[in-house]
């Protein structure tokens, strides 16, 4: 690792604007975190240049993680590169509607277990995941959980509740 | 040569239900057998189901199911105040609860931009490196167990690993459900008796880890069954976003304590211990030097908490309501890298709270682990990840 060369994220970002368009990039400040958004059709080839790029090499998916803007579903990548030993935040909006985003699977086999939890928990589904499925929950289950129209309690399905009656 | 499924997805109720399944063993073709371990198996340490397809006695696939434990925690703690869902992240990785309240807290911290007090940050330091040890003696002594050496070893770990829990019952009041790592520093003043306690068992501490050295490293048994066994090249382990234990017996030199520094632990010395083999007995060895590494932390922490005069956290409303933002944390917890991302939308309860736990990305590469390994090397090469289910299915 003697030819590390660290980059901020506006330097990350920098270059990754180079070669693609409509980027967006937040700048940190208290409470929030530096973070390029990308939309989703560029997303897989983002990721690409980001791992093969000589000044980038994001190796590491650190974090996969879903919100509920209720506009939108936002998916947070948290990547890291342990050649330069820095890291970068992405975030890729989908409709919430059709909720649909390319996989990174491809380009990091890491991301496998992450984004289907994320599918698990949201509906979003990662089109070219090898195995789109739920991982938390069990495949008849009902609905997504974290979305934040999913309410508690969730409904227990029929089969699942249990024949005692608490009552003497 | 392709396996043809014959079975409906295992993560089905209708699988589960499927008295085919119950029978353990399903004929595929002509030498192909499925074999369903867990999810009620010892050696899972938990509820981990694996679904093994096997060839003879060599595997040819595996399939990691898990959900058995899910509570909900993430949905949760959007219900619960920001103080409130410390509780729940004890019950993650149940194993190491300080470590868990530290990478919340930190998240916290993060997005409000709190300032802990210096004292707070020693406490937090000399807690999470004794979670350490006592995690890693539950790592090190059911890994014996489950390798064959019967149940010496895991007595042994757990003599020390219950000392450390009486320590934090002093501390706290709780042997392994704390929440005393809190947003702002630490939630109790530590009692007098607390000191000497420590002092003395940090004392004591390299002669045990001596013990479980001469019970373990040099076995004929345990050496026979876990070198060059799950060898996991490096280039996997980055590219799997494996953390921990695991990535640095590997070879790879990242320990986020140093890689990426928190609380005070710029402040302290310490060596990261690495491994270059990759295969189950350098997790043991690395887990062992740990150990040692993690009672000089202790001792340096101890010593720091008592010169240092003054509050040990920042004062916190209970009901705090933080700007709207986000923030994330990671920090390095016994099985890896422990992170949490929070966002904010200004009411008293998160708006979204995410946890990355280690154990649950740490089994991502299990499959390609197992692959041509013999099934009696599948509990060994589990047992090296440290997995604890609280945390995989949160």
């Amino acid at each position: 690792m003697t030819d590390a060369s660290p980059l901020s994220a506006e330097q990350i970002h920098e270059r990754l604007a180079g070669r693609f368009r409509n980027l967006s990039f937040v700048p940190a400040r208290a409470g929030v975190i530096a973070s390029t958004i990308v939309p989703a059709d560029q997303l897989v080839a983002l990721c690409q240049m980001l791992r093969d790029d000589q000044a980038l090499r994001f190796d590491y998916p650190a974090d996969i993680l879903g919100v509920d803007y209720l506009d939108y579903f936002e998916v947070v990548y948290q990547l890291r590169s342990f050649t330069h030993g820095h890291d970068v935040t992405i975030k890729c909006r989908t409709d919430r509607e059709d909720a649909v985003l390319p996989s990174v699977t491809s380009i990091w086999p890491g991301a496998d277990f992450q984004e289907r939890e994320v599918f698990d928990m949201y509906g979003v589904t990662f089109t070219g995941h090898p195995n789109m499925t739920r991982i938390l929950l069990w495949d008849e289950f009902e609905g997504y959980p974290l979305r934040k129209d999913f309410g508690i309690p969730a409904p227990m399905p029929a089969e699942l509740e249990l024949g005692v009656s608490y009552e003497h | 040569m392709s396996i043809e499924r014959v079975l409906p997805s295992p993560n089905s109720l209708e699988a589960a239900a499927d008295p085919s399944f119950e029978t353990s063993t399903v004929a595929l073709g002509a030498d192909r057998i499925v074999v369903n371990l867990g999810p009620q198996h010892p050696s899972t340490h938990g509820v981990f189901r694996l679904v093994l397809t096997l060839e003879g006695e060599t595997i040819v696939d595996a399939e990691s199911v898990m959900g058995y434990l899910h509570r909900g925690t993430e949905k949760i703690m959007e219900e619960g105040t920001y103080i409130q869902n410390v509780t729940l992240t004890d019950r993650l990785d149940y194993l190491a609860g300080m470590s868990n309240n530290w990478a919340y807290s930190l998240a916290v911290e993060n997005m409000a931009g709190i300032k802990v007090p210096e004292r707070g940050e020693y406490i937090r330091v000399l807690f999470a490196e004794l979670m350490r040890y006592a995690s890693h003696c539950v790592a090190i002594g059911t890994f014996g167990a489950d390798v064959g050496t019967f149940f010496t070893p895991l007595l042994y770990t757990f003599r020390e690993r219950e000392a450390i829990m009486d320590l934090f019952e002093l501390a706290c009041g709780a042997r392994m459900t704390f929440t005393f790592i809190r947003p702002g520093g630490a939630a109790l003043e530590l009692p007098e008796e607390f000191y000497p306690a420590c002092q003395r068992l940090l004392d004591d501490l390299p002669r045990k880890v001596d013990e479980y050295e001469e019970l373990l490293t040099n076995n004929e048994i345990f050496v026979n069954r876990t070198k060059n066994v799950g060898v996991l090249p490096p280039e996997d382990g980055i590219a799997y976003a494996i953390s921990g234990p695991v990535l640095r017996a590997s070879g790879v030199n990242y320990d986020v304590r140093r890689a990426h520094p928190y609380g005070a632990y710029p402040e302290f010395d310490f060596d990261v211990v690495t491994r270059p083999e990759g295969d189950a007995y350098a997790r043991y060895l690395v887990r062992i030097g740990e150990m040692r590494q993690s009672i000089g932390l202790a001792k340096q922490a101890l010593e720091k908490v008592m010169k240092t005069k003054g509050a040990s956290s920042a004062k916190l409303s209970p009901f705090f309501r933080p700007d709207p933002g986000e923030g994330f944390s990671r920090i390095e917890s016994p099985r890896g890298e422990l992170g949490f991302y929070v966002v904010s939308d200004g009411s008293i309860a998160p708006y979204r709270a995410h946890c990355r736990p280690p154990s649950f990305i740490n089994i991502g590469p299990l499959a390609k682990m197992l692959t041509g390994w013999k099934v009696a090397d599948v509990i060994v090469i589990l047992g090296s990840i440290d997995i604890v289910l609280g945390e995989v299915d949160r």
